[in-house]
């Protein structure tokens, strides 16, 4: 049904050997959000791709557990190690654990590595938030000195988040606030309609002067105009506009159930396998071969690459492909290690490494979060907030005159991310409900019950991190995985200015459960060590091979081009430069398109 | 990818899918052809299956920890408490969440079944609080013996409650009371976590969600009036 016309003869099998093959042109190592993107921009531009997944294959359209409840599931569907998001999660052999594929960390350190082993990577579960990036956040040192610039502008990437948010379907607002920038006109989705908790947050945060505005998220509220839209944004590219608009008549709007974080079956949210991966295979120009787990990126002796060494993890064999062209999208910390790995004569030192700075600079998102009960909330007539399972609305940043007054005891800033209401009943239901009926049982509990049931609320700021020469990964010299592949050993360090960022979250959150009427339910953390979320535990981190515009400071160049190795590409999170309060998946996505954007034309010039 | 999937057993999942979600959708009238859409089966990745034969992962869940059958769920491991200790837990889980005018007991929802699996689980938490939990049985078949000379089970509710007011709120348990106040306080989250998620909890809560909606409207008018929002 995928492959029609006269692309159906180029729809082969995926190789049993790809040892045998040796006609791709570039290979994809990852199928996430860079990986998926990487495939599907370079197969409807004719290239023929291979797509190396370490994970096993994932099919949401049969594997996603709709309208699945707690009940039905072991523990009531809790989280545990095994499936740190609850059992329901959309994660494939994954979470702060791998089994067989451990990290270590430096003595003091305590970071935790997320990763999901499946076909489509961590976009399965992801929070869908896709926020810009905005003018300030691609020139963070000229403004206030820390950190360091990206090579390119707003203005640079602007078309590009256009042309990703009308791909993968985005809702939200038209605000064009300070280096919050709107989006063209038609881009977005229309916002799905505030709840309760979300209408009575705007009203009592706006005297605060803290601004409530429709989020962004990658779930469809409407579907796409497929007779339109591919057009527009591939307006002359006949097959792109084919397989597009076959892709998105497959899928269907939100059905306002269901978290997102367990997939989507209908395909109303942004996955890479629900999205990118069917077009991209619809083109018939992309093999995809699951439970390859890279383990370096072989070299000439000329400097160029060559293709990939890979363990194929049912047999537990070596194996190798070459191409033209390698992307690295294995996700930041993967391809790092992947790089790290590939040592030679000519990179002694791992592949594209001349700097010294593959592996530096890792950041994660601030995080820190405070709940508070609503009174006002108590005894609600009973009404269905699921919605689109995410936030309907957000607070961006909203502090810069303030900062820029040097009002502030730390740089850069943090979104809102907040949420509650009449969520559906799950392990842990109301587990503090003692504390506030003075430990009610009986006939009296379920009376307490009926009058708290959805009065509660959370706040979770996520918030800049200014890289740091002190938080960083490298190979760990003793340490292997079950694939015989050098582990990853992590260092990291937060600075004053994340951990007084925490302490002003925590801060702000007080004040906004207060303006409500509430009850903070936590402490206030006024040390902001204390309140911050541990290294990667936020799963936003990025940098360890930073773009930049001198090869002594930057590992590639602004398209994603290694410096030192003019046909190997990275296009996931490790490219960041600094890792502003947006979300990174909408500027992963972005980013990799304007890399094979680049990759074509460098082809097409034969520079490659 | 190189896993064919075979029609039936798309279409066979398919119709578990479209029945879970029929089965939940109370106000489905005129949703149906949302949901079958929703739920066609479509392949994004099959193949032709021309020339060599694929090495293929297998398709779908392997049922390991980490990749479970999220479709079919199982519980697969050994549960550890006696017919006995159910039967006492089963008696203080009542006390906890008895039958009222809207809703049934814990117990008749399978609460103690639940707190059974919760203790029973392969997790480090789990022999912390399988622990404290049968210790707690025990004691509180002790302490009913010293108070009334009989087992937990004989009691009547009065002397039940007698027992439970010295230790349903830690912060105000005596010294003497406090490690009976700690297995009660465990008790009570699990008993309003299998509670409140079974059917007859949820509707007590009167949790209205979970079903596929044609559009999305946000809050009702009243809701709104309440909240000084309309």
């Amino acid at each position: 049904m995928l492959t029609t016309g006269p692309y159906q003869e180029r729809s082969t099998v995926v190789q049993a050997s790809p040892k045998s093959q040796t006609n791709y042109d570039v290979i994809v190592v990852g199928s996430g959000a860079g990986g998926g993107m990487a495939a599907y921009q370079l197969a409807v531009s004719g290239l023929k791709v291979l797509v190396l997944e370490a994970g096993r294959t994932y099919d949401p359209v049969r594997e996603t557990p709709m309208f699945r409840l707690p009940r039905q599931a072991p523990l009531l569907g809790a989280g545990t190690r095994h499936k740190p998001f609850g059992f329901y999660d959309a994660t494939v052999d994954g979470g702060w654990e791998v089994p067989g594929e451990p990290y270590t960390n430096a003595p003091g350190t305590d970071f935790r590595w997320w990763r999901a082993r499946m076909l489509g990577g961590r976009t399965n579960h992801w929070g869908r938030i896709s926020l810009r990036m905005g003018e300030y956040d691609f020139k963070p040192k000229s403004r206030d000195g820390l950190g360091a610039d990206w090579p390119m502008t707003y203005g640079d990437m602007a078309p590009y988040y256009d042309r990703t948010e009308m791909l993968i379907g985005v809702f939200g607002g038209d605000d064009d606030l300070e280096n919050t920038p709107a989006s063209s006109p038609g881009v977005l989705q229309p916002a799905p309609a505030p709840r309760a908790t979300e209408l009575l947050t705007k009203k009592h945060a706006a005297p605060l002067g803290i601004p409530v505005i429709p989020a962004h998220l990658a779930i469809m509220t409407q579907r796409q105009n497929a007779d339109v839209l591919p057009k527009r944004i591939h307006p002359d590219n006949p097959l792109a506009q084919r397989v597009l608009a076959q892709s998105m008549r497959e899928r269907q709007a939100c059905l306002w159930a269901t978290p997102c974080g367990w997939g989507c079956s209908v395909k109303a949210n942004f996955q890479s396998t629900t999205v990118l991966l069917p077009p991209a295979l619809m083109t018939g120009n992309v093999d995809i071969v699951a439970d390859a787990m890279v383990r370096d990126v072989m070299v000439d002796a000329t400097g160029k690459a060559t293709g990939v060494h890979y363990i194929d993890k049912a047999t537990r064999t070596d194996r190798q492909v070459t191409a033209r062209v390698v992307v690295l999208a294995a996700s930041a910390c993967e391809s790092a290690r992947i790089m790290l790995n590939s040592k030679s004569a000519l990179f002694p030192d791992g592949v594209s490494n001349s700097s010294g700075l593959v592996g530096k600079y890792l950041m994660d998102t601030v995080g820190a979060g405070l709940g508070g009960q609503i009174p006002m909330l108590e005894n609600l007539p009973p009404h269905n907030t699921d919605g689109a399972s995410g936030m309907h609305m957000y607070v961006p940043w909203w502090k810069y005159k303030e900062q820029a007054a040097g009002k502030l005891d730390f740089a850069r800033g943090y979104h809102i991310e907040f949420g509650g209401g009449r969520g559906m009943p799950g392990a842990g239901f109301m587990g503090n409900l003692d504390t506030f009926t003075a430990g009610a049982y009986g006939t009296t509990l379920k009376e307490e019950a009926r009058r708290y049931y959805g009065s509660f609320m959370y706040f979770d700021g996520r918030g800049e991190m200014i890289p740091n020469e002190d938080s960083f990964c490298e190979l760990d010299p003793n340490v292997v995985d079950q694939w015989g592949i050098p582990v990853l050993r992590f260092h990291w360090k937060w600075s004053e200015h994340e951990t007084r960022q925490a302490a002003h979250m925590q801060k702000t959150f007080a004040e906004m459960i207060t303006a409500m009427g509430g009850k903070v339910t936590g402490t206030v953390q006024t040390d902001g060590a204390k309140a911050i979320a541990a290294g990667g535990q936020i799963i936003h981190e990025v940098g360890t091979c930073r773009m930049g515009t001198d090869p002594k400071t930057s590992v590639l160049n602004g398209y994603g081009q290694s410096w030192d190795v003019k046909n190997l590409f990275v296009a996931d999170g490790s490219v960041f430069v600094s890792n502003a309060d947006k979300n990174p998946t909408l500027s992963i996505l972005a980013l990799a398109w304007r890399t094979c954007d680049h990759i074509i034309a460098e082809m097409q010039r034969g520079n490659i | 990818m190189h896993d064919e999937q075979t029609p039936s057993m798309d279409r066979r999942e398919a119709l578990k899918v479209l029945a879970a979600a029929a089965a939940c959708a109370s106000i489905a009238d005129g949703l149906a052809p949302t949901v079958a859409d929703a739920q066609r089966p479509v392949q994004i990745t099959r193949r032709p299956a021309k020339g060599a034969a694929p090495v293929a992962s297998k398709s779908g869940p392997r049922g390991t920890p980490t990749d479970p059958d999220l479709i079919t769920p199982k519980s697969p491991w050994p549960r550890v408490l006696s017919a006995g200790e159910l039967l006492t837990l089963a008696a203080l889980c009542d006390m906890i969440i008895p039958a009222d005018a809207h809703s049934p007991a814990a117990s008749t929802v399978g609460v103690p079944a639940y707190i059974d699996e919760y203790v029973s689980a392969p997790y480090e938490w789990a022999e912390i609080a399988r622990v404290r939990v049968r210790g707690g049985l025990v004691w509180l078949d002790v302490e009913s013996d010293r108070r009334f000379s009989k087992t937990f089970t004989a009691l009547t509710a009065a002397q039940k409650g007698q027992i439970c007011d010295d230790i349903c709120f830690y912060p105000k348990a005596k010294p003497e009371h406090r490690p009976g106040a700690r297995f009660f306080g465990e008790i009570r989250n699990l008993t309003q976590s299998g509670f409140y998620t079974s059917e007859a909890g949820m509707k007590d809560l009167q949790y209205v969600g979970n079903v596929p909606l044609a559009k999305w409207d946000g809050p009702p008018p009243d809701v709104l009036r309440k909240l000084g929002l309309a």
